[in-house]
């Protein structure tokens, strides 16, 4: 019986199993699909990683190296090479791996931190031909960094999601050529500096309010076709351009991976598509806690681990102390707001404040997040601007919840 | 000198094929692609038809009901994920009401077991998802489903290991008649040959056309689908058919034995190899789905497809001796999935009436068994991977494939060269993320296991290479 | 006057700079300085992969230890693009000396064995 079993050994899972170790716990078990630690942060070979956490700027590589090295210092047990198939209502986790063998573990607490994947062509319906040449930008990212092997020459990436313009950068570099970035929303879905240093460094056109609406070609990708939509995201007929590439590839968002979760009997949000969490991160099912992408897709590396932690803390309390007390407050999404998370606060639980993560649904100049309730406005939050690409983060006084009951509500105030 | 050389190795070739390796012959089977059930067979409703669709009298009738009872017997000694889970077609109108009345006459006629009409409150009561507006239904309790392209891979497989030689990436570009024989001509060497079997699906009427005279045109139609994520995959639990048209069977809405759900085809002219899915076409299937079960969540699709069927505008299959000792299997559209075993023993019947002596082998293997890590339990899974640790390494994390079942399907007798082979093989890749994760991982242990550079790696047919060049100075 | 978007962190401050270099609208002292390199000598930390010999996988990432001139930034890809490493590598471990006389080194990010 383990005190904790850790499922994902990436950025999420590592920063949780040694906030739980520091927190007291001794007995913690990572289990890591991958036959190293680290997660998708060894194929996120560019820089830019660590300016909150470590205050300089890492690779992913060497991000997820600091944890591993933190890690190795603590007694966590790690399985790598290891893949949780199943986690049922009393906890017992099943897992399967070569060295492992198939295998039941029991725990006292469980943490979700299995990720996201990548939204694929099938999920945005792009009509046409099925050749060779589509890929995901993750799944190129893969090949070029971690393989050693260009997936195209020529190239169109329909979304604007990081990985995709890091991916256009990335490719550009080794030769390729990349012709056209093309989102589908009147704004930009990845973080603004990538905007500047992966398209506009490389003069890669970016065109919003644009959707791929045919892929062309036999064995490979020949050509795909570009459309202007309007403001329902429908493709205007007449404004059709061709590209002749071969490569079409996708960063068109990101789906927390919760099939497990699901299957665990844990509240899913259909906005998140993550669990449903309290302030500790934890789920509806008692002892279960989740963070990271899996709970929600961040932009920053920095900010899972600061979530993980605060998870790993979590569960560390829960199996010393005992479940945490309190009747739950709603977090409720006011104007501007997509989600929040997390979407219940038991300020029973809480010492002196919590963090609210949430995005917007559209761009704000300057503007105000307003915590309120009911009609009194419990705290405000100045913003230059606001964009749904870039994660909004608020901390909130836990004694400004006292003396009343019923949701509270976050919303945007444009001024 | 061989005896019988099958032109295609989709569904009905595979299953003659299998049909005439229970006999003492010498048969070829030649395919273009690279690996077996990559036409007509991979993309189509992956749906085993009662029967009642037919006009009675036609072979078609006939090799449907029977085709039926046999991909039944088929599927369950070749280990091919089947389930007869029954079908419904759908009246909306006192019209429609008639028309159910007319294919439960046929089906009687035809000798499909089991037909019923039901009420629209019946039909509910069994289909909870339908739409309100169901007036009644025709219930078929014989009517499956299947995984088409293992289907054709255990025929395939079965007949491989009963003597057949496979030929794959072997185009036919003429038959000339020799005697009492043929030359079948290829762009890999000429085969001479007693008898030949045209099963070459959309290109049947090229085919046919290179032995005998002119007689039909192959009208291929395409069909576009949805494949929904498995948690919409109990939307429905039967096939949920509409009435049919002069164009088709209509859109269905069918859980898949894979635990999908699919919804699909539309109909329209097209040409014989393309395969492409269109805005417009999509659209049409998706509202007209709706009539049947108004609640699909499209939000959870993972896959677009189109199938392209080999239509010819007549009632009934192309099946028939059309020159001496020369068998048209031709013109199979829908059921030929269903047809497809019945297809196979219809044409050895042929070829004997041609001439042909056959035989029976006394030892005819029929039996395959392939190893399904996700279907096991905890036990038999603990002592899989101890015995064999590549059992314990998931690849495909969405359909949980193990790295043990895909280097076991590289040691079948039709071995995968691709990573859709694969796919149709063991599901590594079929699932949620469509191979985001584990295609790259298929790539590494097909290119290790077939000693090939990943650049030499395709996706499906030849020449569907995935990577263009290494990094770091590669060529190109 | 010049606008452009500060790229150093997440935070992507809209910063304008006039003639004189005074730089506005940055959060913090680092937009400032990277305001005035990008519109004086431009510079970029370049990351990409070397060829290893002996390891899990066939590339290993690197990076420049320091930002390179923007312009040679083709130089410096062409220069990594030569280099073969060997297992084990361990994270900072120096591949590159002195790239393309740039004066900043080339180091693996990434352990490998």
């Amino acid at each position: 019986m383990y005190d904790l079993i850790v499922i994902g050994g990436g950025p999420a899972g590592l920063a949780a199993a040694c906030s739980a170790w520091d927190n007291g716990l001794r007995s913690i078990l990572i289990v890591e699909r991958d036959r190293e630690l680290g997660g998708i942060l060894n194929q996120c070979i560019h820089n830019g990683f660590g300016l909150t956490r470590f205050k300089e700027e890492l690779t992913g590589p060497e991000y997820a190296h600091r944890f591993v090295e933190l890690l190795s210092r603590t007694g966590v047990e790690a399985r790598t090479d290891t893949m949780v198939l199943e986690v049922t209502l009393d906890l017992r986790v099943h897992m399967t791996g070569p060295e492992t063998g198939y295998r039941v573990e029991e725990a006292k607490s469980v943490i979700l931190a299995m990720g996201c994947r990548e939204r694929t062509r099938g999920a945005i319906g792009i009509p046409g031909t099925r050749p060779a040449g589509v890929f995901t930008a993750g799944a190129a990212q893969r090949y070029v960094n971690v393989e050693g092997w260009l997936p195209g020459r020529r190239v169109v990436i329909l979304g604007s999601g990081d990985i995709g313009l890091i991916m256009a950068r990335r490719m550009t570099m080794e030769g390729a050529k990349v012709l056209a970035c093309v989102e589908v929303m009147p704004y930009s879905g990845g973080l603004t500096r990538n905007i500047v240093q992966c398209l506009e460094d490389f003069d890669i056109p970016l065109y919003l309010s644009h959707t791929v609406t045919d892929i062309r070609g036999g064995d490979r990708v020949e050509q795909v076709v570009v459309s202007r939509v309007d403001e329902n995201r429908r493709p205007i007929p007449g404004t059709e351009m061709l590209f002749d590439c071969d490569t079409l590839l996708l960063s068109v968002g990101l789906i927390p991976e919760n099939e497990l979760s699901e299957r665990a009997g844990v509240e899913i949000d259909p906005r998140t598509k993550g669990p449903a969490v309290y302030e500790n991160m934890e789920t509806s099912l008692p002892g279960v806690f989740s963070c990271g992408n899996v709970t929600h897709v961040h932009d920053l590396v920095d900010f899972v681990s600061a979530e993980s932690e605060r998870a790993g803390a979590a569960a560390a309390r829960f199996v010393l102390n005992g479940p945490a007390a309190g009747e739950p407050i709603a977090l409720q999404n006011g104007f501007g707001v997509s989600y929040t998370v997390p979407q219940r606060v038991r300020p029973g639980n809480v010492e002196k404040a919590f963090n609210v993560f949430f995005r917007v649904n559209r761009n704000f100049g300057k503007s105000e997040i307003v915590v309120s309730r009911g009609e009194t406005d419990l705290c405000r939050f100045k913003r230059d601007r606001l964009a749904p690409g870039e994660m909004e983060n608020i901390t909130v006084p836990v004694k400004l919840l006292e003396g009343a009951s019923g949701p509270i509500t976050v919303a945007v105030r444009e001024v | 000198m061989v005896d019988v050389v099958i032109i295609g190795c989709g569904v009905v070739g595979a299953a003659a094929a299998m049909e005439l390796s229970r006999y003492k012959l010498d048969v070829v089977i030649v395919e273009r692609e690279n690996d077996v059930a990559v036409g007509t067979t991979k993309a189509n409703s992956a749906i085993l038809h009662a029967g009642y669709d037919p006009k009675p009298g036609t072979l078609m009738a006939r090799l449907n009901v029977r085709g039926s009872e046999l991909c039944r017997e088929y599927c369950a000694a070749l280990d091919v994920p089947y389930r007869r889970c029954g079908s419904m077609v759908l009246a909306f109108s006192e019209k429609e009401t008639e028309t159910l009345r007319e294919l439960l006459d046929r089906g009687v006629k035809n000798g499909v077991p089991g037909l019923k009409i039901i009420s629209g409150d019946e039909a509910r009561a069994r289909e909870p998802e339908l739409a309100d507006t169901v007036l009644e239904a025709l219930w078929a309790p014989s009517a499956a489903i299947v995984s088409p392209w293992e289907m054709c891979l255990a025929f395939a497989e079965t007949a491989v290991k009963n003597g057949v030689e496979l030929r794959l990436n072997t185009a036919v570009t003429g038959i000339d008649r020799r005697g009492d024989g043929y030359t079948v001509r290829t762009d890999r060497g000429d085969i001479e040959t007693k008898y030949v079997v045209n099963a070459a699906g959309v290109d049947s009427g090229t085919i046919h056309d290179m032995a005998a005279p002119h007689s039909f045109d192959i009208k291929p139609s395409r069909g576009e689908y949805y494949l929904l994520d498995k948690a919409e995959g109990t939307r429905v639990n039967t096939v949920v058919f509409q009435c049919p048209t002069e164009r088709g069977k209509g859109v269905l809405v069918s859980p898949t034995v894979h635990g999908n759900l699919i919804v699909g085809p539309n109909a329209e002219p097209s040409m014989p190899h393309d395969a492409a899915t269109t805005a417009a076409g999509l659209a049409f299937v998706k509202e007209t789905a709706c009539l049947s079960v108004p609640k699909i969540n499209y939000s959870k699709s993972i896959r677009n497809f189109a199938g392209i069927r080999a239509n010819t505008g007549r009632d009934d299959f192309i099946i028939g001796v059309s020159a001496p000792r020369f068998v048209d299997l031709a013109g199979i559209c829908s059921p030929g999935l269903t047809s497809a075993p019945a297809i196979g023993e219809y044409a050895a019947e042929l070829l004997a009436r041609e001439g042909l002596a056959l035989e029976k082998k006394e030892n005819f293997d029929f039996s395959r068994r392939r190893i399904r890590f996700k279907e096991l339990s905890p036990e038999a899974r603990e002592e899989l991977v101890r015995r064999d640790p590549a059992y314990g390494r998931v690849i495909c994390r969405c359909e949980t494939v193990t790295e043990g079942e895909i280097l076991a399907c590289l040691h079948t007798p039709i071995p995968p060269v691709s990573v859709d082979g694969v796919k149709r093989r063991v599901n590594a890749g079929m699932g949620r993320c469509q191979g985001g994760f584990c295609a790259p991982r298929v790539v590494e242990i097909l290119s290790r296991e077939l000693g090939l550079s990943p650049g030499e790696i395709v996706k499906d047919r030849t020449g569907m290479n995935i990577l263009v060049r290494e990094t770091k100075g590669g060529e190109g | 006057m010049r606008e452009l978007v500060c790229i150093v962190c997440p935070r992507g401050c809209h910063m304008k700079v006039d003639d004189e270099l005074n730089v506005s609208g940055n959060f913090c002292p680092r937009g400032a300085s990277y305001a005035k390199a990008e519109l004086t000598h431009p510079t970029r930390v370049v990351t990409s992969t070397v060829r290893i010999k002996g390891a899990r996988y066939p590339r290993c990432p690197v990076k420049t230890a320091a930002p390179v001139p923007k312009e040679r930034v083709g130089d410096v890809m062409a220069e990594i693009a030569k280099v073969e490493i060997s297992a084990p590598v361990r994270v900072g471990d120096t591949v590159i000396e002195d790239v393309c006389g740039t004066g900043a080194a080339v180091v693996a990010t990434r352990e490998l064995t």
